[in-house]
C-alpha cells in the first residue's frame, strides 16, 4: 500500500497497534531532555521506583536556564537567579542518579536541544525523537518524525521508552518553485503560518515539499520544521536526500562505516510514494515570497516587509494585539523605531544564520541606542562562528556575543526585552510577554534583524546589499 | 489522579481567541523544579498591572468569576508550548474545564493526564456561552456531553481512553508499563536500531 513518509516512519514504531479503546504504544528512539520539563517526571520515577529504561537513547543538556555569560566554575550560574540556579542543579544531579550523560557546563557539545542533536548526528532520517519542548518539530527537517511532549510524558519515555498516542492526520505543504534572492527558510516559514494560520495544522503533521524546500540546505529545513508547532502541527517533516546524507556523514553519533551504508539504503525509502494521499494537502508559489516580519502578538500576524499591516475588521482579538504591539493597520512594518535586535534559537541560532547577520553586520555598526544580542545555538556553532572571525565582526559593529542558550527567544535566564521595548528577534514566538514582561516582538529572519539593527528601525535587508 | 466524573460549575469567559501557554502561564515562571503552587502564576500578566495592583478589566478578577471551575475561551487555547505546567497552574487557579471551538494539540494531551477536561463545541454553542458569562454548566465524562442552562445537552469528543482513564483516575504510566513484554519484543525483533 502507497504510504506518506509519516506513515512509513509511524509504522515502523508502533508496539502495540491502537484500537477505538486504546491509543497506539509508540516507540521512541531518541529522548532529549533539558532541566526545564524534566525535574517532575524525574520525581514520579523516584516515588515509584523506577529507573530510566535506556539511557543510551537519552540524550541530555542544559539550555533554557542558563547564563550566556561564560560559566567557569557552577558558582557562575548564580546570574540566572536562585530558581533557574537550583534547576540546573537538580538536572545535574538527576542524571547522575539515573545514569544519564549529561552535556553540561563542562561540555564542548553543550546547546539548545534541537540544535545539538542534528550537530551530533544523534538526529537520524527514520527516527522517532522526542522532547518536552514544542520546537521538536524541528528534527523532522531530517526526515524523522518528532515531536513536542508535556512532562507526564517525559516520565512515560524515560520510564518505558514509549508513548501512548493517536495517529495523527497529514497535511501536505507544497512550495512550487524557487526562492528570490533576499528571501529565507524563515521568510518561507513566517509566510505559511500566515497562509494556513496558528491553527491551520492542529491535529495534523506537516509534510513540506516543492523545489523550494529541496533547494534549501539542513539548516534552512530545520527553520521550517521548527516553526511547524507555530502553526498549531505537533510535526513537520521533510523527506530526507542527498543533501541530508551530506550533513550526517561522519558526524559523532550517525552511524560509520558498514552501518552508514545499510543506514542510507534505508533512509533512501523514507519519501511519499507517487500515489500516496494526504488528509488535506495546499500549495503556494514561492516565487513570489519577500521577506517577512510579524506585526500582532502571534507568528500568523504576518506581512510582507513592504506591505501594509492589514485592517483586521471589528475581530477584538485582532485589535487587542495592534493595541499591544502599539502598531497601525494600513502602514508598512519598515520604519517602527527598534530597541533591541536578537539573533539566536533553535529557529535560528545556527551557524549559517550567525553569518547572515554579519554578513550584514560587516563595516556598519549597530544603531545609536539599540541593543543586540548575538547567541549561538551550541558552543559548537560558536566555535565554528570564531574559527570564521565572525565573533569580531559582530562585536566590532557594537553587539554582544555571548555563550549558547535559548536566552532572549524565552528570557528565563535574565536575557529580557524591557518593558514596552519594540524587539526584532529572530525566534519563533511573538507572544505577549514572552521576551519579557511587555515586551513587544517582531520576528523576523537573520538578515531583517541585522538590517533593523544598523539602520534603528525595521528595516528591509536588500536595500542594504 | 483522582477520578473525574461530573463538572458542575458556572462559567468564566475568556473571549480573546490564541490564549497561547506563555499567557496561561509565562516562562520566567517555570523555572520550578515542583509542579504544585503554580495557580498563583495563572494569568499573571493579564490578572495585574506591571506595578503589582490587579487589572479590573480582566474577566478572572470580576467578582462573579470567583469560584468557576470552567472556563470558556477564545478558539485556538493552549496554543505554543508543551509546558505541562499550563494545565498545573490552571488546576492550582480553582479551574476544571476549557470549552472553546478549538483546544491545540499539546496542551490538550497534557490536560487529560492532569484531570483537566477540555470541551470543544460547535461555533454556535461557544458564542452563546461567550455571551453569557456565569450559566451554570454540566460537564459529564461518562456521557461525554455539556448540559446548558436551559437543558439543552451538546455531546463533546473525547478520546476513549483518557476518558476511561479520568473516569476512574487512572495514571497512564501504569498501563504503559503493562506493555513492557510488548516494548521488550519489539526491541528485539526491529530490523534496525537506534
Amino acid at each position: 500500500m502507497s504510504k506518506t513518509l509519516f506513515e512509513k516512519v509511524w509504522s515502523e514504531h508502533v508496539v502495540v497497534p491502537e484500537s477505538p479503546a486504546t491509543p497506539a504504544v509508540l516507540y521512541v528512539d531518541l529522548h532529549i531532555i533539558h532541566e526545564v520539563t524534566t525535574p517532575q517526571a524525574f520525581t514520579v520515577l523516584r516515588e515509584q521506583g523506577l529507573q530510566v529504561r535506556r539511557p543510551d537513547l537519552t540524550l541530555a543538556t542544559m539550555d533554557h536556564s542558563t547564563p550566556t555569560t561564560p560559566v567557569r566554575s557552577l558558582s557562575d550560574i548564580e546570574v540566572v537567579g536562585p530558581s533557574a540556579a537550583n534547576q540546573i542543579r537538580q538536572m545535574e544531579k538527576n542524571c547522575e542518579a539515573f545514569g544519564i550523560d549529561l552535556l553540561g557546563f563542562d561540555s564542548d557539545s553543550r546547546g539548545i536541544v534541537h540544535v545539538i542533536g542534528p550537530e551530533l548526528g544523534a538526529t537520524q532520517p527514520g527516527k522517532t525523537i522526542v522532547c518536552g519542548d514544542s520546537h521538536s518539530s524541528t528534527h523532522g527537517a531530517f526526515g524523522a518524525l518528532a515531536f513536542g511532549i508535556g512532562t507526564t510524558e517525559v516520565g512515560h519515555v524515560l520510564a518505558t521508552q514509549c508513548l501512548l498516542q493517536r495517529k495523527p492526520k497529514t497535511l501536505a505543504v507544497n512550495l512550487d518553485g524557487r526562492l528570490a534572492p533576499g528571501v529565507s527558510a524563515k521568510d518561507v516559514i513566517l509566510a505559511i503560518i500566515g497562509e494556513i494560520g496558528v491553527d491551520g495544522g492542529t491535529g495534523h503533521i506537516i509534510e513540506y515539499r516543492g523545489d523550494a524546500i529541496t533547494s534549501l540546505d539542513m539548516e534552512g529545513r530545520m527553520t521550517i520544521c521548527n516553526m511547524s508547532i507555530e502553526a498549531g502541527a505537533r510535526a513537520g517533516m521533510i523527506a530526507p536526500d542527498q543533501i541530508t546524507f551530506d550533513y550526517l556523514r561522519g558526524r559523532p553519533r550517525a552511524p560509520q562505516g558498514a552501518a552508514w551504508d545499510a543506514a542510507i539504503a534505508r533512509w533512501r525509502e523514507l519519501r511519499t510514494d507517487e500515489d500516496a494521499s494526504f488528509d488535506r494537502s495546499i500549495t503556494m508559489d514561492a516565487r513570489r515570497l519577500q521577506p517577512m516580519v510579524t506585526f500582532g502578538t502571534n507568528p500568523g500576524m504576518v506581512v510582507g516587509i513592504n506591505d501594509p499591516v492589514p485592517d483586521g475588521g471589528d475581530d477584538p482579538s485582532f485589535r487587542k494585539a495592534l493595541d499591544y504591539m502599539r502598531i497601525e493597520s494600513g502602514k508598512p512594518m519598515t520604519d517602527n523605531p527598534v530597541d533591541v535586535v536578537f539573533v539566536g534559537s533553535c529557529t535560528n541560532g545556527r551557524l549559517s544564520d550567525i553569518e547572515e547577520a554579519a554578513r550584514i553586520l560587516k563595516g556598519r555598526k549597530v544603531a545609536d541606542g539599540v541593543r543586540m544580542l548575538v547567541v549561538p545555538g551550541s558552543q559548537q556553532v560558536k566555535r565554528e562562528a570564531e574559527a570564521r572571525g565572525l565573533d569580531r565582526i559582530i562585536l566590532a559593529a557594537g553587539a554582544e556575543w555571548r555563550e549558547a542558550g535559548c536566552s532572549m527567544c524565552i528570557g528565563m535566564n535574565g536575557d529580557t526585552v524591557p518593558q514596552g521595548k519594540l524587539s526584532v528577534s529572530t525566534s519563533n514566538r511573538n507572544f505577549e510577554g514572552r521576551q519579557g514582561v511587555g515586551a513587544r516582538t517582531i520576528l523576523a529572519s537573520p538578515a531583517t534583524a541585522a538590517a533593523s539593527a544598523v539602520t534603528g528601525r525595521v528595516a528591509d535587508a536588500r536595500l542594504l546589499a | 489522579m483522582k477520578p473525574v466524573t461530573r463538572i458542575q460549575s458556572r462559567t468564566a469567559v475568556l473571549p480573546t481567541k490564541d490564549i497561547d501557554t506563555d499567557q496561561i502561564i509565562a516562562a520566567r515562571f517555570l523555572t520550578t523544579t515542583s509542579r504544585e503552587g503554580l495557580g498563583k502564576s495563572a494569568f499573571y500578566d493579564l490578572r495585574y498591572h506591571s506595578d503589582g495592583t490587579e487589572n479590573d478589566a480582566f474577566p478572572l478578577n470580576a467578582p462573579d468569576a470567583k469560584g468557576c471551575e470552567v472556563l470558556v475561551a477564545g478558539r485556538n487555547f493552549g496554543c505554543g508550548s508543551s509546558r505541562e505546567h499550563a494545565p498545573w497552574a490552571l488546576l492550582d487557579f480553582g479551574l476544571r474545564a476549557v470549552i472553546s471551538t478549538e483546544i491545540a494539540d499539546i496542551f490538550r494531551n497534557n490536560a487529560l493526564k492532569n484531570g483537566f477536561v477540555p470541551v470543544v463545541v460547535d461555533a454556535e454553542t461557544h458564542r452563546w456561552l461567550l455571551e453569557n458569562p456565569g450559566a451554570e454548566v454540566i460537564i459529564d465524562i461518562a456521557d461525554a456531553t455539556l448540559t446548558l442552562p436551559d437543558g439543552r445537552c451538546i455531546d463533546f469528543p473525547i478520546d476513549a481512553f483518557a476518558r476511561y482513564c479520568l473516569l476512574e483516575g487512572i495514571d497512564q504510566l501504569g498501563y504503559l508499563r503493562q506493555q513492557l513484554p510488548a516494548i521488550e519484543q519489539f526491541e528485539e525483533t526491529r530490523s534496525w536500531t537506534p
